[in-house]
Formats: structure tokens, sequence, C-alpha cells
């Protein structure tokens, strides 16, 4: 399978989130920049961390413009695996990919430290190698990461079980502590509806090697190399797929 | 012709940055402040339209690009003087 990473001016862990994945998962890996058209043939987009456009205006407010965005927002329609990291999770809600918004962190600081997430939903494409509530030990590094969503919006989230990872402590509780930058009930990173499309804040990349002082973000791409090579290209109904394996 | 769009959270957002100024100001002694709420100033210059285009680009602008319609709100001006 082929991995793509979107470079826009701005983005800064394009090359950790390649490394990642060439060197240490030993997938293909082609970097898309973010003039371009053509997402040459990817079956998954991951969208990095950094600050696209320097932020300007709002995190990923002009990034959603780019013209290869607008090739992720159909791939992602016709059920393309999508995964925004950071700035890249931003970009989704700008976009509209993803349901809600962010806001500055609480207490008014850019937060880089390692947290801790518990797995609300192991049965996604992302989560599959991973168990439900184990807690994954990642860092985050941002200053908008404090995440909003109206009350309805709340609510179908849960109902849906759209939440698939939440701050927590080393234990796995969800403590208003642990919940660094004031996120909505905790949250970390959301799915869309139809599941192909997630984000989260944490840096699975820069958690993936021992020598990084973690490797509990490689899980999530090994679920998505795990998901994408069983079940063979990704451009069809995630819908299907999400049956098939809900079983 | 000029406008002046000013975008802001919300009423049901909580805005840190304002709650951090109002603070500020207590500390100063201004006890006669009650609430401050910080938003966005935009002046845009939309040579050669009308008044009625401008009356229907401004709104959409707004909506789309300046303002994030789930946590923001916008209200806009015609910029007087010119």
């Amino acid at each position: 399978m082929k991995f793509g990473v979107v470079r826009f001016p701005g983005s800064n862990c394009d090359f950790d989130t390649v490394h990642a994945l060439r060197d240490v998962l030993k997938r293909k890996t082609v970097i898309l920049w973010h003039k371009d058209h053509d997402l040459q043939g990817v079956d998954c987009v991951v969208l990095p961390g950094g600050f696209a456009y320097g932020d300007y205006l709002r995190a990923g407010a002009i990034a959603r413009f780019s013209p290869l965005m607008q090739e992720v927002q159909a791939f992602a329609r016709d059920g393309g695996r999508v995964l925004g990291i950071c700035n890249g999770f931003q970009i989704l809600l700008e976009l509209g990919l993803l349901p809600g918004a962010m806001l500055r962190n609480k207490d008014l600081k850019f937060l880089c430290q390692h947290v801790h997430i518990r797995v609300e939903n192991e049965r996604t494409d992302f989560t599959r190698a991973l168990r439900k509530g184990q807690v994954l030990r990642i860092p985050i590094a941002h200053f908008d990461g404090n995440y909003y969503a109206p009350p309805r919006v709340l609510r179908e989230l849960e109902r849906n079980r759209q939440v698939v990872f939440r701050y927590c402590d080393a234990e796995g509780r969800l403590t208003e502590a642990a919940n660094v930058n004031g996120s909505m009930a905790n949250i970390a990173g959301i799915r869309n509806k139809d599941g192909n499309v997630v984000g989260l804040m944490p840096h699975p990349e820069r958690a993936s090697e021992r020598i990084l002082g973690s490797v509990d973000g490689r899980a999530i791409f090994e679920s998505l190399i795990l998901s994408l090579e069983r079940s063979g290209p990704a451009r069809r109904p995630a819908a299907r797929t999400r049956a098939r394996h809900d079983r | 012709m000029r406008v002046r769009i000013l975008v802001s959270f919300k009423d049901s957002v909580l805005d840190p940055q304002g709650q951090t100024v109002k603070n500020a100001l207590h500390t100063m002694g201004y006890d006669a402040v009650k609430d401050v709420r910080q938003g966005k100033v935009f002046e845009i210059d939309l040579a050669g339209a009308t008044k009625k285009e401008a009356e229907r680009l401004v709104p959409e602008i707004a909506r789309r690009v300046l303002a994030n319609p789930i946590i923001e709100k916008f209200e806009w001006d015609f910029l007087k003087g010119e």
C-alpha cells in the first residue's frame, strides 16, 4: 500500500511522518504538494502537523482552500482513508470533513509534552491494532487543541461512537487535570460518521520508535496498514468495510 | 467602497483571551469592567462593487472564510467618510 503525506507551506512534521511510514513501517510513502491536483494513487492521505500558512486567520483556515485539498475532499467522500494529525486535524475541521472546531488551549499556552490518551473506539480502520480502553503515551505540541462542538453535535458524536481517543491519566481515568487543553469531553481524536476520516491532536509519528521514548503511536499506522492491505484498495464505500469488521 | 467586519466568539463559546484581559483590568482597579470579549477586525476594500453587491459579498466572505460559524459570529458595516 502507498501513503501520501501532504505538504503545505508551514508544515513541519511532514518529514517525521514520512520517516515513520517509510523507514519504520516500511511502506511506500510519497509527499504530496498542496498546489498539485494529483493524489498519485495513494491508499491513505496523511495531513501532518505544523503551521500551514502560518496558522493565519485560524489554524487550518487557509490550507483548506488548497487545490490538493479539493482532491482530498473527493477522495474522502469516496471512502478513502484520511488521517489528520494536529494541524492536519485542524484542517479537517475547517474543511468540514470532521465536525467541531478548535479553540485556544484553556490556559492560553502552547503545550509541548507527552500526554496519555485512551482508546475509546477500537473498531475503526485507524485503531484496529489496539484494544478498547488501552492507554497510549504520545506527545502533543499545539496552541489550538481545545476541542469544541455545539451540544447537539457532541451528543451525536457520542451516540455514533465517533470519539476515538480521550485525554486521560496514566491509569486511563478521564480527569480534569489530564485534559490539558480543556477539550470538551476530554476529546483528543474523532472520526467521521463513515469511519474513513480520523483526526487527532497527539503526534503518533513522534512516538513510533523506542529512541523517541514511546512506540505507542505506531499502532495507529499499523492499524491503517492492517485495514488497507487486508481489504484492498481504499476507493470504495467505507461503510461496507466497517460493516465487515464490526461484526 | 470599504467595509469593516468584526468577528468575535459566539456568546455560547468561552473566550479565554477576553477573560484574561478582564482579569488584568480588575487587577488594575477597573472595577466597572463587567466583561470583555476579544475579536478580530477586517477592513476590506471592495473597489468597483456597488452597495448592493457589497451587501451580498460581505456576508458570504465572512461566513466562508473570515469567521468559523461553529464558534464565531460577525457583524459588518460600510466605512464612512470616503
